[in-house]
C-alpha cells in the first residue's frame, strides 16, 4: 500500500517538472517553483529538473560507522532563546526552560488529520538511526549520527492528500522552507530527534530538527514548530539562496 | 585545390562558436569558483572537513582565513579524542547564495557548449583531422624538438586554423579528455543528490571533501593552460589568431 503511494506521487511529480517549461511561458502566472524571472534561479530550476528526470529519486545516500562520527560545527541560529539575537522567540524560551515538555510540532494543510505531536508522540513512530554527511553550502562537510521517525510516516499517519505537492517547514527562529514530495517521502528524510546517541543539543536545532540528506546542509532545518502540507508552492521570496539544493 | 586547403586550415564555425561560449562560461566558473572557495578557503582529503578538523592547508583569499571565533568546545562524548562541536561568533565572508547558483549557471552553459563541440569534433572528423596525432608526430624525437623551440621560444607564426604541433595537441587533448571529465566529476561529487544514487563517485575520488580538493586543483590546472595558451597566442600573432578564431579568416 505504501509502495502504490510513492509511485503515485512520484507520477504526480513528474508530470509537474514536465509542465514546468510550460509554465515559463511569458504570460502564466500560476504559482511555480521560484525563478522570480532570474536567471540564476532560472539555472537552479534547470538543475532541479534534471536532478529529477536523470537520477532515481529514492536512492539512499552513503552511511557511514560510528568510527567516522566526527566534529560538528554550528552555524546558523544556534539558540533561539538568546534574547540578543535578531532569531530570539519568546515562545522557544519558554519551551526550553520547560526542557520541551509542551513542545509540540503542527501538522496541517492538506492532510486528511491535522493536529499536534509532542516529542513522545514522535518517538512512539518507528525509530530510524542513520549516520550521514553533512554537506554545507559553505565548503565543509561533518558526519553524524541522527536518530528520528521519517517524515513520510508522520505525513502518512497525518493522512496527506493525493494533491499534496510540497511539504513547508515553519522554525522558531523564523526561516520558512519547503520540500518537493520525492525529498518529502525519501527514506533518509527524518524529523530527528537525537544526535549521537543523545538528545538533539540546542545548537543543533532541538528539540527536532529535519534531516534531508539529499540536498545541502541549509535544507535540514532546525527547531521545528510547524509542517504544512500545500498543493502549489508557496513563494516566500528571493531569499538569494537557491531553493533546490541537491547540488 | 586551393579554395580547399584554404578552407581547412581555418577553424570551423562550430568550433569558434564552443571555443567563445565556453571561454565566457570558463571565466564565469573561476571566478564564481573562487568567489566560492573563499566562504571556506580550507582544503581537506577524505569524507569530512570544517574549522574543527584539521585542514590540509588553507588559503589566504578571505578574511576567514585562519579566523578565530568559535564558542568553547563541547564534547559529544566522554571518552578522550570525542568529536566536538561549537559554534561560531565571527561574522563569515559568504557570498555563495548568488556564487553558488552562478557557479551552476556557467556550468550548464558549459556542459552544451561542450555536447555541441563533441559531438561536431566526432562526427565532422575535427579530431581525427586536427587533434589526434598524425603518423609519427608523437614520437619521442618529435616531442624533444619542439620543447626546446618552445623554451627558446622559436614558436612559429600562426596558421590562422588548427595546424598543430605535438605539445600542442597533447595539451588540448589533456584539457578535453583528462583536466575537463575530472572537474566535472569531483564537481558532481560535491552534490548530495547525485552521490545519493551515484556512491562510486565518493569512493573514486576518496571522500567528498577529497573531491573538492582534487577540482581546485583541476581548476588551477586549467587556468594554467589558459595562461599558457594566451601566452602563445600573443607570441603567435594576437590579431591574427583572435581573427581566426573569431571571424574565421
Amino acid at each position: 500500500m505504501e509502495k502504490k503511494y510513492l509511485i503515485s506521487r512520484r507520477t504526480a511529480l513528474i508530470t509537474g517538472v514536465s509542465a514546468i517549461g510550460a509554465l515559463l511561458l511569458p504570460g502564466c502566472k500560476k504559482p511555480t517553483l521560484p525563478t522570480y524571472g532570474n536567471l540564476l534561479r532560472m539555472g537552479d530550476l534547470l538543475t532541479y529538473s534534471a536532478q529529477r528526470a536523470l537520477l532515481p529519486g529514492q536512492s539512499l545516500a552513503k552511511e557511514y560507522s560510528s568510527g567516522d562520527i566526527s566534529s560538528f560545527p554550528a552555524t546558523g541560529t544556534v539558540n533561539p532563546a538568546d534574547e540578543t539575537t535578531k532569531s530570539f522567540s519568546q515562545e522557544y524560551a519558554n519551551h526550553l526552560r520547560n526542557g520541551f515538555a509542551d513542545w509540540k510540532l503542527k501538522i496541517d494543510g492538506k492532510v486528511s488529520k491535522p493536529g499536534s505531536y509532542s516529542l513522545t508522540d514522535l518517538q512512539k513512530f518507528p525509530l530510524r538511526k542513520q549516520i550521514t554527511r553533512h554537506t554545507c553550502e559553505e565548503g565543509w562537510t561533518a558526519i553524524a549520527e541522527w536518530n528520528g521517525v521519517p517524515l513520510g510516516l508522520v505525513l502518512q499517519q497525518a493522512g496527506i492528500m493525493q494533491s499534496a505537492r510540497f511539504v513547508n517547514f515553519y522554525s522558531y527562529d523564523g526561516w520558512i522552507d519547503s520540500i518537493d514530495m520525492m525529498d518529502a517521502f525519501h527514506p533518509q528524510t527524518i524529523l530527528a530527534y537525537g544526535m549521537n546517541g543523545k538528545d538533539l543539543p540546542i545548537q543543533h536545532g532541538a528539540p527536532v530538527r529535519l534531516r534531508v540528506e539529499t540536498q545541502i546542509g541549509y535544507k535540514s532545518m532546525k527547531y521545528l514548530q510547524r509542517i504544512e502540507v500545500t498543493d502549489q508552492f508557496i513563494d516566500t521570496g528571493d531569499s538569494g539562496w537557491a531553493w533546490y539544493t541537491g547540488i | 585545390m586551393p579554395t580547399a586547403l584554404s578552407n581547412r586550415s581555418s577553424h570551423s564555425t562550430w568550433v569558434r562558436i564552443t571555443h567563445w561560449v565556453g571561454t565566457i562560461s570558463f571565466l564565469l566558473l573561476l571566478y564564481t569558483g573562487v568567489t566560492i572557495l573563499k566562504a571556506h578557503p580550507r582544503l581537506y582529503w577524505g569524507e569530512v572537513g570544517n574549522d574543527l578538523t584539521p585542514a590540509l592547508f588553507e588559503l589566504p583569499i578571505s578574511k576567514n582565513y585562519k579566523h578565530g571565533g568559535w564558542t568553547n568546545e563541547v564534547a559529544f562524548y566522554s571518552t578522550k579524542g570525542s568529536p566536538v562541536s561549537a559554534s561560531r561568533t565571527f561574522e563569515i565572508y559568504n557570498e555563495n547564495g548568488w556564487g553558488r547558483s552562478l557557479h551552476f549557471l556557467s556550468g550548464w552553459i558549459l556542459v552544451f557548449a561542450g555536447i555541441i563541440y563533441l559531438l561536431y569534433a566526432i562526427f565532422a572528423g575535427h579530431f581525427r583531422r586536427n587533434l589526434w596525432p598524425s603518423s609519427g608526430q608523437f614520437s619521442f624525437t618529435n616531442f624533444r624538438k619542439d620543447i626546446w623551440d618552445h623554451v627558446k621560444m622559436k614558436i612559429a607564426n600562426a596558421t590562422g586554423g588548427p595546424q598543430y604541433g605535438p605539445l600542442q595537441k597533447l595539451s588540448y587533448l589533456l584539457v578535453l579528455f583528462f583536466l575537463m571529465p575530472l572537474i566535472i566529476l569531483t564537481g558532481l561529487t560535491m552534490s548530495p543528490a547525485v552521490t545519493a544514487t551515484h556512491q562510486w563517485l565518493l569512493k573514486i575520488f576518496f571522500g567528498a571533501q577529497s573531491a573538492r580538493t582534487i577540482h581546485f586543483f583541476a581548476a588551477a590546472l586549467l587556468t594554467l593552460f589558459l595562461l599558457v595558451h594566451i601566452i602563445m597566442i600573443i607570441k603567435t600573432g594576437f590579431k591574427k589568431q583572435m581573427r581566426s578564431m573569431t571571424i574565421g579568416k
